[in-house]
């Protein structure tokens, strides 16, 4: 016990100073590598934090740590695909959205993240238009607001999962988002990548202030994106020519968005995909879809497109609040029966889609919502993916994370069989080739 | 050459569908008189329609025996198929439109098909002075919403006056809302027009620009505003204006307004104290789309009077009756009937409130809203006199296709209702398995 301390002890200097290696060596166990083939007998090397070498025949330098793997399947550790783990203040912040954005029977619209508080960033004076720049955070970044101190940190972890790309919540320009690694001493090395793309709501404030309205979004939406386009004009032409030229006035919200690889927009619904699919194309950028629970009507568009989405495994449910008399139109029932199956049907038409956990935070709660997407006909494999490769190549970032190949970043996670299996257990997750056991969990709480 | 042959064979079905006929009918032209006999659909298209047609080989041939065919009831002002209704934060809000919120799959849409309307004008609310742009559907249920757009469109611009954008009655709505200006009807006044002056030197910006561009020079471009540009189409003429409206003072207003700016009102919406003012609204060219005989729900309706719309159409003012509801929707063609009730309307006159009228105001009486060749087949079958009270549809066409049919709609209902049920013993079986719900507890 003390041996293992010391030695985490050591592996979290090691990485830190990255002076003497920190050398593990997973030997005999099953390798999905998710790039390439399931090695039924291999041996994965980590050194310095990184994977030094995957194969059959890696021989184990006498340094290494060795994990004996005999009954042991090793994967990419698993990347929550839209977060705001590491932001503490989103863990505190549990006012559940209200909005005001559709008069149609509406099963579900677009939610946000977890924990999303409705209310835009607070304005004293209610805006007036778009030049107030009204909810809008867009400079933001999630890489200034992560702190290795939140403990939802260490329940993803146990769920597998070693990588997160998290985002300001607040607003309909909440911020830049941030691709992490779930463990560090100090925010600063969970970064690795930002920022990972722009996140962006569609909250409205009602009557009070603009936008009131999901039009209002949109448009407000649509011309921030054309100031964006004359501001980098104006600024670029100052530059050139300073002398006798007025100098246009700096735009932090306008900088954000300059500056944002990617956009993220909600479209939970069919129709929404739909719209956003050729609201997005007009943006001008990169755009990935949240939500995308009706995603199984959707492929086409989707597929013509060339829109990578992320799905939200948490699966529409009649709410809990709901009249038990109301009469509920087949359109809602269908959508809450089949929205597992959009998964399978995006691996199908060959649509690139990463999931995330949307706020569900157990790991017991995470496989249960996994399952029912593979009983809905996801395969094993396309899970896999959807959870690692495809999640890092959406967010640009797969020359380091996603899959089990020499160079890339090690974050591992090592199981007792198939992932999403009840059964199967999480023996050792590897963030930064610093590796960490689970903590037992809890069994579930019965509340009545 | 043998691959372009069966190219050839597989394209001809997707080229031209088979064409349909309407055969024994009692036809209702709207624009040229009624007749009994046969229509002639083909590609989506009106191509004949007369006493005697000749049914070509392996057409489809609907028998209306009885029954009767008017064109597609067209409303020129609804909000059904959309996910907003008004941006309601500021008095100008003209950067919304309602192609960005169309909802395809929203059920009015298929009520309205029932109810005989092939077309509608689809319009944010009257929250704001200037609105936002809308634009015409036709109800293609099933399709997407691209789809289920008007090809070739023309957008409107709408706006508002009197109590709703002054915001009476917001304060019973009883939510903490900061004031907004205007509060008055002469606040209205102002706001439009410091928006189009606004938007007249907006559009001489672009002018000087391009200008310079033509000269040679390499300037900078005007910031694009989405909020002054549909104020510089409508003032150029590229969108129509639609403006909501109930009292006299403020129709006038408007059409002094519109005058001095250079831009056509092309419809009073509403327009309750119309019929006081129909001399002016039809000197402007301005039309007018209203209710039959809704009245006296708020004090700006307290002058309206069922006989609004045949008093406006007898002084040389063109008149659509509209429904600015999804159930009103689905029986306009009653709502035309109350026009021979009050004022005498003829028949043909009754029918084009709902049909030709309503396409002019939108600028699409060359596609729609008669019977005539070259127009669209889109048609609607009833059983008695779409002017009766006991005509019920059934059967619509859109582009010659039939879009709702009464008979399938009622066999279908039974196996709708067991998929229903299915679904609810599917949800109750997945309860069972994952346990009930947690509730949730006060904390």
């Amino acid at each position: 016990m003390r041996k293992i301390a010391i030695l985490l002890l050591g592996a979290a200097a090691c990485a830190l100073q990255a002076k003497a290696p920190a050398v593990f060596a997973i030997r005999d166990a099953r390798i999905v590598t998710v790039s390439g083939p399931v090695l039924e007998r291999g041996t994965v090397l980590i050194r310095d934090g990184l994977i030094q070498a995957v194969g059959v025949d890696v021989a184990v330098p006498p340094e290494a740590w060795v994990i004996e793997g005999k009954g042991l399947t090793v994967y990419p550790g698993l990347i929550d695909a839209l977060s705001t783990l590491g932001i503490a203040e989103a863990a505190t912040a549990a006012a559940p959205a209200t909005r005001t954005s559709a008069r149609a029977p509406t099963p579900s619209p677009t939610p946000a993240p977890a924990q999303t508080p409705a209310t835009p960033s607070v304005t004293t004076q209610p805006a007036r238009g778009p030049e107030d720049r009204p909810s809008n955070t867009s400079w933001v970044r999630a890489a200034d607001l992560i702190s290795p101190a939140d403990r939802r940190i260490e329940t993803a972890r146990n769920a597998g999962f070693t990588t997160a790309v998290t985002f300001p919540p607040r607003g309909i320009f909440a911020g830049q988002g941030a691709v992490i690694s779930l463990a560090g001493e100090k925010a600063g090395q969970m970064v690795i990548s930002s920022p990972a793309g722009l996140y962006l709501t569609v909250s409205t404030a009602g009557f009070a202030s603009f936008p009131g309205s999901l039009m209002g979004v949109l448009a407000y939406i649509r011309q921030i994106f054309l100031d964006t386009q004359q501001y980098r004009l104006a600024q670029d032409a100052y530059a050139a020519h300073p002398l006798g030229a007025k100098r246009p006035a700096y735009d932090r919200a306008l900088e954000g968005v300059l500056e944002s690889p990617r956009v993220l927009l909600p479209a939970t619904r069919a129709v929404e995909l739909d719209r956003m699919v050729r609201f997005g194309a007009e943006l001008k950028k990169k755009v990935v879809l949240y939500g995308a629970h009706e995603a199984y009507r959707a492929t086409d568009v989707l597929r013509a497109s060339g829109t990578p989405v992320l799905v939200s495994l948490k699966w529409p449910e009649r709410s809990r609040d709901a009249d038990p008399e109301e009469e509920e139109p087949a359109r809602v029932l269908e959508m809450r029966e089949r929205a597992p199956s959009a998964p399978a049907a995006l691996a199908k038409a060959g649509v690139v889609f990463a999931l995330y956990s949307d706020g569900l935070a157990t790991p017991r709660e995470l496989i249960r919502a996994v399952r029912r997407a593979l009983d809905a006909g996801l395969s094993q494999a396309d899970a896999v993916r959807a959870f690692t490769l495809s999640a890092a190549q959406i967010y640009g970032v797969a020359d380091r994370l996603g899959s089990i190949d020499k160079g890339k970043i090690a974050n591992l996670v090592v199981t007792t069989g198939d992932l999403f299996q009840e059964k199967t257990q999480v023996k050792h997750i590897f963030i930064d080739g610093i590796k960490f056991e689970p903590t037992p969990e809890q069994p579930e709480e019965v509340t009545r | 050459m043998k691959l372009h042959w069966i190219l050839m064979l597989a394209a001809a079905p997707m080229l031209a569908a088979p064409p349909t006929v309407i055969r024994n009918a009692n036809v209702l032209t709207v624009t040229k008189g009624r007749f009994q006999g046969s229509i002639l659909v083909r590609d989506g298209k009106i191509v004949e329609a007369g006493e005697k047609v000749l049914v070509p080989e392996g057409a489809r041939v609907i028998d209306a025996s009885g029954q009767y065919v008017m064109p597609g009831i067209i409303d020129a002002h609804s909000h059904i198929a959309s996910e907003s209704t008004n941006e309601g934060s500021i008095s100008v809000s003209s950067m919304v439109t309602m192609k960005d919120v169309l909802n395809p799959e929203d059920i009015a849409i298929y009520r309205a098909l029932a109810g005989g309307v092939t077309t509608a004008l689809i319009l944010h609310g009257s929250a704001n002075a200037i609105g936002g742009v809308c634009l015409p559907i036709k109800m293609r249920w099933g399709k997407d919403a691209q789809a289920i757009v008007v090809d070739g469109y023309k957008p409107v611009l709408k706006m508002a006056l009197g109590e709703n954008p002054k915001r009476s009655g917001v304060r019973q709505i009883g939510v903490a809302i900061p004031p907004r200006y205007p509060a008055t009807r002469m606040g209205v006044e102002d706001v439009i027009r410091e928006a189009f002056t606004k938007a007249v030197a907006y559009r001489q910006s672009w002018r000087d620009y391009e200008a310079k561009v033509k000269r040679g020079e390499k300037p900078l471009p005007p910031r694009r505003d989405l909020k002054l540009e549909p104020l510089v189409d409508a003032l150029e003429g590229r969108s129509l204006v639609h403006v909501h409206c109930y009292r006299a003072d403020e129709i006038l207003m408007i059409l002094r307004l519109a005058d001095e700016f250079g831009f056509q009102v092309k419809a009073l919406i509403h327009v309750l104290e119309g019929y006081k003012v129909a001399k002016e609204i039809a000197a402007h060219k301005a039309t007018a789309t209203a209710f039959s005989d809704w009245w006296a729900y708020k004090m700006e309706a307290i002058d309206a009077i069922p006989y609004n719309a045949t008093l406006m159409m007898r002084k040389g003012v063109l008149v659509s009756l509209n429904s600015d509801s999804a159930e009103l929707m689905r029986h306009l063609n009653q709502e035309a009937a109350k026009t021979i009730k009050y004022g005498g309307a003829t028949e043909d006159e009754a029918l084009a409130m709902i049909t030709i009228n309503a396409a002019k105001q939108l600028d699409l009486d060359h596609r729609i809203g008669s019977i005539e060749p070259g127009k669209d087949a889109d048609l609607v079958i009833y059983d008695k006199h779409p002017l009766s009270n006991y005509a019920k549809v059934q059967k619509v066409l859109i582009d010659g296709e039939v879009y709702f049919d009464r008979d399938r709609d009622v066999s279908e209902r039974s196996a709708q209702e067991a998929r229903r049920k299915a679904l609810l013993e599917k949800a109750k079986e997945l309860q069972k398995k994952s346990g009930p719900p947690s509730t949730r507890r006060p904390s």
